[in-house]
């Protein structure tokens, strides 16, 4: 069998992360904007309404500038998924941090990527672990980027509830709301995870931001109500949408154990898929 | 429908003390951006530009060939112990996200007022900004000073000069649901306060 050339590899997959890159800064998903619109026309609040209209307006000009919605352009969360074809060897990591550097002066991105400790930015947005590249196997070869923005993200949290805690998974979510308040720029979107392990339910609740925002089953849509009852509202402002939606992904997990973990995300749930053509 | 906004431009005088929580503003003129870094270094090293009816935007842009590509707000709360020394000098209005603590509403009697600017709208406020200059350019460009050109950024009134505070009283509002959702149990129903 003849072994697949990876310099083609290399380069597609730098290009393509680029592009999706890109395309995730600039233009929110179909179903985030939905859900938006949706929200925004069931306002009443007059200061909600006004923030509404200033996040559509954003929405459409970094649109027509071509420009990032937010400053915060985020640190750089990336899903592959890889055909048989393709090989997992240290090319593909290194390609999509080749893309994400030409991102960041391109587009360009804010660099966020600092050294934890020392707190020295690298300037290009990848360092040790960075990008977080979480690989699956699939039919097609593509590329997703999810930018994550910091004030969302630093309200997000993890309980390890015991099995008899069933019933307090939408209060820890509720309450990680309330505990949140206006930081992590409402109205939101919660990814939740629940099950598998300590660091599983953590990825599962961020993979969650990735399904549709602009549909819930009953159990997201009683939760998202609950939340929405605190009347946070857009920015901590006040009004009837704290959380745009309520998106839950499940796994087994041990029969002692109950990890919940809640990614919260702000208004602009951006992510962006290309598939990756070698 | 909507309430007109108040138009507002710097300097800004004790015009800005008749507005109530809650008001709408649309701010020109120039703004000075500032984030932790700034607010420590003018401390240390004195204010660069006159304080006086000026208006503080904490905000870290992203700059390219001296153009604003991007300038959303960034959260003000950072800055809640590093502001009463602008206040004091004359600053009249911080602008950012998230609101600020009671030592800046204290601070903000009878002088100034916070304004909030929507979190994560970048491209609408760079559409209204031109870049006038810069300060403490070493601190780098989320850190740097910069002076910017306003035209018409709309923003609401969070905290006013009466100490006023809308962040303050929604989040009230907010921790008495939060109270009576857990005393009603989560499958319940419609939920009154007081």
């Amino acid at each position: 069998m003849q072994e697949p050339d990876t310099d083609p590899i290399r380069s597609a997959l730098a290009d393509a992360t680029f592009l999706a890159y890109r395309e995730a800064v600039i233009r929110l998903p179909p179903d985030v904007k939905r859900a938006i619109e949706r929200a925004s026309a069931s306002e009443t609040n007059p200061v909600a309404r006004g923030e509404f209209a200033n996040i559509i307006r954003n929405i459409s000009l970094a649109e027509e500038l071509a420009v990032p919605l937010c400053q915060d352009t985020g640190v750089p969360i990336v899903y592959l998924t890889l055909p048989p074809e393709v090989p997992l060897t240290s090319t593909v990591y290194d390609a999509v941090a080749e893309g994400v550097r030409h991102a960041t002066r391109e587009v360009p991105l804010r660099p966020n990527v600092v050294d934890p400790i020392t707190r020295k930015n690298t300037g290009n947005n990848t360092g040790a672990g960075m990008p977080a590249i979480h690989v699956k196997p699939g039919d097609r070869f593509t590329v997703t980027i999810l930018p994550k923005g910091a004030g969302a993200e630093n309200v997000s949290r993890i309980a390890m509830l015991l099995p008899s805690q069933k019933d307090q998974i939408e209060n820890f979510i509720v309450e990680t709301v309330l505990n949140a308040g206006g930081k992590p720029c409402p109205p939101v979107i919660l990814g939740v995870g629940i099950g598998g392990t300590f660091d599983g339910a953590a990825a599962l609740a961020k993979e969650a931001l990735l399904l549709p925002v602009d549909w819930m089953d009953e159990t997201e849509e009683k939760i998202c109500r609950a939340v929405n009852r605190l009347g946070i509202g857009p920015m901590g402002l006040g009004g009837a949408t704290t959380a745009l939606a309520v998106k839950i992904k499940t796994a087994g997990c041990h029969t002692a154990s109950l990890p919940v973990a809640v990614n919260v995300q702000c208004w602009a749930n951006r992510h962006a898929t290309v598939e990756v053509k070698w | 429908m909507v309430n007109p906004c108040v138009q507002l431009k710097t300097p800004l005088g004790d015009e800005v003390l008749r507005l109530r929580a809650g008001d709408c503003v649309e701010l020109s003129g120039t703004v000075y951006t500032a984030r932790d870094e700034a607010h420590m270094r003018m401390q240390e090293a004195g204010i660069p530009f006159d304080p006086q009816g000026a208006a503080i935007y904490h905000c870290g842009p992203v700059i390219l060939d001296n153009r604003i590509v991007a300038a959303g707000p960034t959260t003000s709360a950072r800055m809640n112990e590093l502001s009463g020394f602008l206040i004091d000098r004359g600053v009249r209005a911080l602008i950012g996200k998230g609101g600020m603590g009671s030592t800046v509403r204290e601070q903000l009697k009878g002088k100034g007022v916070y304004l909030a600017f929507t979190g994560g709208c970048a491209a609408l406020a760079s559409a209204r900004m031109k870049l006038k200059g810069v300060f403490f350019e070493d601190l780098g460009m989320a850190e740097a000073v910069w002076a910017i050109e306003l035209d018409h950024l709309p923003l609401v009134v969070g905290i006013d000069a009466n100490g006023n505070d809308l962040f303050d009283s929604v989040m009230k509002k907010a921790a008495s649901e939060y109270r009576c959702y857990r005393e009603s149990g989560s499958a319940c129903g419609p939920c009154r306060k007081e």
